[in-house]
């Protein structure tokens, strides 16, 4: 099994953090992992994304021409890398900040991640109700994996967000069932 | 951890006690990195005013016996080769991180391979050359740290070590428990007899490398020269893979020898007989490597410049077998596809 993901959206929105928590959720579930994120001039409200591959077998390069899976979470980013899913693949898509209306499709799934995590009170947290969809629609990852690498990159002193976190998982989960 | 941050683990573990670094981007989080952990294990670490007093802080501290590094990013090196190459006149060990980026001037912060030139063939002025390994995963820039340092004080010599953005920010899981070996290392100043570490009881040592008397330089050149020839016949390293059978064998180190590893699997698996040499330490080039292989037709090199390493390919295998060439520079990594493309005639599913 390898799975080649590319998550983008525009920074501050914690596409980085995303990208890291399926890693650790995949190396905690004993899978080889790759994490390359772009590290230019990435400022709050600029163009970020990530290249991660989870893999049971040697991972070469970690850069992603083609993926498996594609988590967009805003306009400018559907443009830059929809050329790049495989046929096939799994499009993940914030629609809360989508200026176009959806185009309904065969693996291509709209949730407004935003506006839900406007609803549950943290609006940073859209990247974990994504991760939620993305456990849901790939089963590559369980939730419990999830968890507990949410648990262990918490940063000490700020343990009062793993509660949130894992809320706004639970709820990626769910609507996106 | 990313590749940045393995390089620090690394060198803290090897008993780096001094480091002085400018904050420059592919390579930040090793400064950074090192700024927190060096404060921690009660070593020194200098955020300095420049390039150059970077690494002439790190030629101070190496003359008084201790472990020493610094890094930069391909601009940054271009600044430290005055010092690199006094470093190497003094006859002083040292390791320098290269994490490249795209050039030529100030380029831009993709990943490279274009400062091969500068790092094997000397770079600075005079007859000299620095040791130059170059790791291809998180874990081998970890455990590479190790070497360096050992290379280096065993010859007193630079080192560098030659990385790429990719490679400084991409992040694997790594295995590194080795905390005893970490004070052990540290402490190896007193066992450098030629350090200058107050000559109580002892005559004094004299470091320099301004030699003005007549012939004098010349016997010092002659004493590095032998040096260089004893590196070039004991450290040379390399990773060949099924080099016994392959008829095509791609040559490429870091980075883009992971490329050039997935596209070799790729081939095998549609039965094609391809191999790959990765050299790990690019001075001394690993011309043993490209020795006793009759089978092979061809060789590619690949890289992410437009054809440095393969100078010394060309060299290695002298006019005896085809050697072909692909590579992108300025931030562009060649494509799998394109490689396919341009050497071989079937698709491949990769």
């Amino acid at each position: 099994m390898t799975e080649k993901i590319i998550i983008a959206g525009s920074g501050g929105q914690g596409i980085m953090l995303l990208g890291k928590v399926i890693v650790q959720a995949a190396l905690l579930g004993g899978l080889n992992i790759t994490w390359l994120p772009s590290y230019g001039a990435e400022v709050r409200g600029g163009a970020a994304y990530c290249m991660v591959i989870i893999s049971s077998e040697e991972i070469f390069s970690p850069y992603v021409e083609k993926a498996d899976t594609l988590i967009i979470m805003n306009q400018p980013s559907l443009l830059k890398f929809k050329q790049r899913l495989k046929h096939k693949g799994l499009l993940l898509i914030n629609s809360s900040l989508l200026r176009t209306p959806p185009k309904e499709g065969l693996n291509k799934i709209y949730f407004p991640f935003t506006e839900e995590a406007i609803k549950l009170g943290n609006i940073r947290i859209a990247n974990m109700l994504a991760l939620g969809g993305y456990i849901q629609k790939k089963k590559v990852l369980s939730k419990a994996l999830a968890f507990r690498a949410i648990e262990e990159i918490a940063p000490a002193g700020k343990k009062n967000l793993i509660k949130i976190n894992k809320k706004a998982i639970e709820e990626g989960i769910r609507i996106t069932r | 951890m990313t590749g940045n941050e393995a390089i620090a683990e690394g060198a803290v573990q090897a008993g780096c006690v001094f480091y002085a670094g400018y904050p420059i981007t592919p390579q930040n989080e090793l400064t950074a990195y090192m700024a927190k952990r060096m404060a921690e294990v009660g070593r020194i670490f200098i955020q300095s005013e420049s390039e150059l007093a970077a690494i002439n802080m790190v030629l101070g501290v190496s003359a008084a016996g201790g472990r020493v590094m610094t890094s930069s990013s391909s601009p940054g090196i271009s600044l430290k080769q005055e010092g690199i190459s006094y470093l190497a006149g003094c006859q002083l060990p040292c390791v320098i991180v290269n994490i490249m980026r795209g050039g030529p001037g100030l380029g831009n912060i993709a990943p490279s391979q274009s400062d091969y030139f500068q790092a094997t063939k000397g770079g600075g002025h005079g007859d000299y050359h620095s040791i130059v390994l170059a790791p291809s995963s998180v874990q081998e820039a970890f455990d590479l740290m190790f070497s360096a340092f050992e290379l280096a004080d065993r010859y007193r010599n630079p080192v560098i070590i030659l990385g790429d953005g990719m490679l400084g920010q991409m992040m694997e899981p790594i295995y590194c428990t080795r905390k005893k070996r970490t004070t052990q290392n540290a402490q190896r100043t007193t066992q450098k007899k030629w350090a200058l570490t107050g000559c109580k009881a002892r005559s004094p040592n004299i470091i320099r490398s301004l030699f003005l008397a007549e012939g004098k330089l010349e016997e010092i050149n002659k004493i590095l020269q032998k040096k260089y020839k004893k590196i070039q016949v004991q450290e040379q390293s390399w990773e060949g893979l099924f080099l016994e059978d392959a008829h095509t064998v791609f040559v490429a180190y870091g980075t883009m020898a992971r490329i050039a590893r997935g596209l070799m699997y790729g081939l095998r698996k549609k039965g094609m007989k391809v191999g790959l040499i990765r050299p790990i330490s690019l001075w001394p080039f690993p011309l043993k490597a490209f020795c006793n292989l009759p089978g092979v037709r061809r060789y590619i090199v690949l890289e992410m410049s437009y054809g440095q390493m393969l100078e010394d390919v060309r060299l290695a295998v002298e006019r005896k077998k085809s050697v072909e060439f692909f590579g992108r520079a300025g931030g562009g990594i060649p494509k799998e596809e394109e490689i396919l493309k341009k050497f071989f005639k079937k698709k491949v599913e990769l």
